[in-house]
């Protein structure tokens, strides 16, 4: 070939190359600076200036400025100044651990038949040790007074301690303990005026430790992201942009935005943009729907896949998570004492109070439809005990335009079930009577039903159950985000349970596959043959 | 046939050849990364695999609109006219003829680029499957973007099984280049424009239609 025709041919090359970046140019959005994803400049502009102000200083206020001798008197300092707060908390779910406002439906809640598979119930507020996680003081449940400080205090202090100190000492004439007890009442003094706005440890007293201990339930939550870096959760990282839960979780008369049971915490994805007073943040308020780069392929990907999906590629990446928890191996004794047996991560395995478990650390999701809401399994609802009982699981299909495909960790386990109205039963655990203390779950069961008010028959066995939760925390850099061909691949994609789609490297058409390739194959065999034809007759030509 | 002269004859324009092998190329790589998205094997690494595919099937379809002015512009269309005089000759020729060393029945000259047997190969190619290639492969690209004309998976397994039969052209299309007057020879002539045929070819007035003035 003469030189002309590469230098032709080369700006041809660049002619086309020119053509056809235009061309692509037409078919994508422009982004605002031309460069940078419309998502990546609106969720940078929405945390811009996000430190927050006030016109109080707590320390100032003279209605704190007093020796407190209970968690009643602080209240009620609180309330002096801040009259609606407890009548607003009364109302939310976080007080009444009933998801709905009427108080007579039991049907949703902590406090009513929702059920899980870790400790099975609240026994409506009478199993005492999930009252610590109640914000009244003293363990009273909703019976008590509102504990402002478990959400609103930053000092990390031990109030209900030093409080029973106080009390204690007070019946004491003794001048050392006067000294004492005036001490601790300054320290508390001190303590009470470090008024916030709920950080990361106030929520995660209760949330990171669910079902009893760190990272027990949610997989996405856990005590690692009290302090997080950026690797574990790009929002909350302490060197990252540093969010505290109420970030995204915002709050209208103290009921504070997420979901709850069936109601999903939102119902429609829109930006800030479209709706700057959502109830709730998720990704698409600050990363809109086109959060990639300019004519990105990835941008086709957010009506049906859902962020988390891709950008939390393993959960429990610092904690480990409980996985696997079987109440029908509870009750074994060693030498006639109940018994702890530790395993893998120094977490226990066994424990005669509760039965067997299992744990893991950087756990792959599992992926669903998801339209938001759950279906929600309550101790009033017949189960078919031949399968898997679904005690929570996410509601959607491909046909839902609200569904994304969405990553959730599924915790499973083995618990009582009431063999002739085949329900799932509701043990007591704690206190005098509890499981906990007298290793006889017929009777725990009794006494836990009767709590809630559902009939039990008697006689229990146990089934296999699932539980669902949604992952959502813990997002990774966008450079540790899945690759594609973890889902867009033949063997083991992580999307293979996933229906009502087409998948590019994870689906084919056998049939017209094998058509094609049997064409493919049958030219290749034919005009082999036919060059060997002519390799043996020369083209017919004599030697 | 060896006492016969051959001659060179200018049979494809700078466009033609430019085309055929910019075509060559991207139809290629279509297919190489076209069959990594489909799962078939690893090479480039799928993100890459896409976005060449993207890159190069969007390209493909702006300079096949060229392609298509060119042909009607210079009535070079009138050389995929299907026929079917010589057109059994010509299937006979490649299944019994060639080996006997037997002169090819229709031989190429300056407006009769293709044998009758060429001309149905390639309107079939493109004028039925390039278009519904560049077709599915658009509507699968803009499938986000505009109104659903077919659902995914139809539209992927038609793309997917016309680019196999393309494959299979290719195969068939590669080995027929071996047989002409010696094993590269028509290959060279789409190199370099200059084909080499006998001198004592005889054209027919039906096969040079495209070329004739009025």
């Amino acid at each position: 070939m003469e030189k002309r025709y590469f230098i032709l041919t080369g700006l041809t090359m660049l002619t086309i190359t020119a053509l056809v970046l235009s061309f692509q140019a037409v078919f994508a959005s422009t982004p605002p600076d031309g460069k940078e994803a419309l998502g990546r400049t609106l969720a940078k502009q929405a945390v811009k200036n996000s430190k927050r102000w006030t016109t109080v200083d707590h320390a100032k206020i003279d209605a704190l400025n007093q020796n407190f001798t209970s968690g009643e008197e602080i209240t009620k300092a609180c309330i002096s100044c801040h009259s609606e707060a407890a009548t607003q908390f009364h109302k939310s779910i976080h007080w009444t651990w009933l998801a709905s406002g009427d108080k007579s439906d039991m049907r949703y809640g902590k406090a009513g038949y929702s059920v899980n598979n870790f400790c099975i119930s609240g026994n409506a507020m009478e199993d005492k040790s999930c009252l610590a996680c109640h914000p009244a003081w003293n363990k009273k449940g909703s019976q008590g007074v509102v504990n402002c400080l478990q959400c609103h205090n930053s000092s990390g202090f031990n109030f209900e301690e030093a409080l029973g100190d106080i009390e204690a000492f007070s019946k004491d004439d003794d001048p050392d303990t006067k000294e004492m007890m005036e001490d601790i009442q300054n320290e508390v003094k001190e303590a009470v005026s470090k008024v916030t706005f709920p950080t990361r440890k106030n929520c995660g007293d209760c949330h990171f430790t669910g079902g009893g201990g760190d990272g027990v339930k949610h997989g996405d939550l856990d005590t690692s992201l009290t302090k997080p870096n950026r690797m574990l959760d790009v929002h909350m990282g302490i060197d990252g942009k540093n969010f505290s839960c109420t970030r995204c979780h915002t709050t209208v008369d103290h009921n504070i935005a997420g979901r709850i049971y069936t109601n999903p915490a939102v119902t429609k994805r829109k930006s800030l943009i479209e709706d700057d007073l959502a109830p709730k943040i998720t990704c698409v308020s600050c990363h809109s729907s086109e959060p990639h780069k300019n004519d990105s392929k990835l941008n086709d990907h957010t009506d049906v896949v859902s962020c988390q999906a891709c950008h939390i590629p393993k959960y429990a990446r610092v904690n480990p998570t409980k996985m696997w928890w079987d109440w029908s191996k509870a009750g074994k004794m060693k030498d006639g004492k109940p018994y702890v047996e530790k395993g893998p991560f120094g977490k226990p395995v066994y424990k005669s109070i509760k039965g067997e478990f299992r744990w893991e650390k950087n756990v792959v999701p599992e992926y669903f439809w998801s339209n938001g809401s759950q279906t929600s399994t309550t101790a009033d609802d017949v189960i078919d005990p031949g399968q898997i009982v679904k005690v929570s699981h996410p509601v959607g299909d491909r046909t839902d335009p609200e569904a994304r495909i969405f990553p959730f960790k599924i915790h499973r386990g083995k618990q009582p079930y009431d063999k002739v109205n085949k329900k799932l039963l509701a043990p007591l655990l704690s206190g005098e009577k509890g499981y906990w203390t007298t290793l006889d779950m017929n009777d725990a069961i009794e006494h836990g039903n009767k709590a809630i008010g559902i009939p039990y028959s008697g006689e229990f066995d146990y089934v296999e159950t699932t539980y669902a939760f949604p992952i959502t925390h813990m997002v990774a850099p966008k450079e540790n985000a899945v690759n594609c061909t973890q889902c867009h691949i033949r063997e083991n994609s992580r999307l293979a349970n996933i229906t009502g789609l087409y998948m590019p490297g994870r689906d084919k058409s056998s049939l017209f596959d094998t058509i094609g390739w049997l064409s493919i194959f049958g030219a290749l065999a034919g005009v082999l043959l036919h060059g060997l034809g002519r390799f043996f007759t020369r083209n017919g030509k004599e030697d | 046939m060896k006492d016969k002269k051959i001659i060179k004859i200018y049979l494809y324009t700078r466009y033609e050849r430019l085309w055929h092998w910019l075509q060559a190329f991207m139809v290629i790589s279509l297919i190489v990364t076209g069959l990594e998205i489909h799962g078939t094997y690893k090479l480039f690494g799928f993100q890459t695999a896409v976005n060449i595919h993207n890159f190069i099937g969007l390209s493909w379809l702006i300079l096949f609109a060229f392609f298509v002015f060119w042909l009607f512009t210079t009535g070079e269309w009138k050389q995929y006219i299907p026929t079917t005089k010589k057109l059994f000759s010509v299937i006979l020729y490649y299944s019994w003829g060639i080996f006997q060393g037997k002169p090819h029945p229709v031989q190429k000259a300056k407006g009769a680029k293709h044998n009758p047997l060429q001309r149905l190969a390639y309107l079939g190619i493109s004028a039925m499957l390039l278009p519904i290639q560049m077709g599915t492969g658009l509507l699968y690209y803009l499938y986000n973007d505009i109104p659903q004309v077919l659902p995914l998976p139809v539209l992927a397994v038609i793309h997917t099984l016309v680019a196999l039969f393309l494959l299979n052209f290719l195969v068939i299309h590669l080995y027929m280049t071996t047989t002409g007057h010696s094993l590269f020879s028509h290959i060279a002539g789409m190199i370099t424009g200059w084909e080499e045929i006998y001198e004592t070819t005889k054209i027919a007035g039906w096969e040079t239609q495209a070329t004739k003035k009025e």
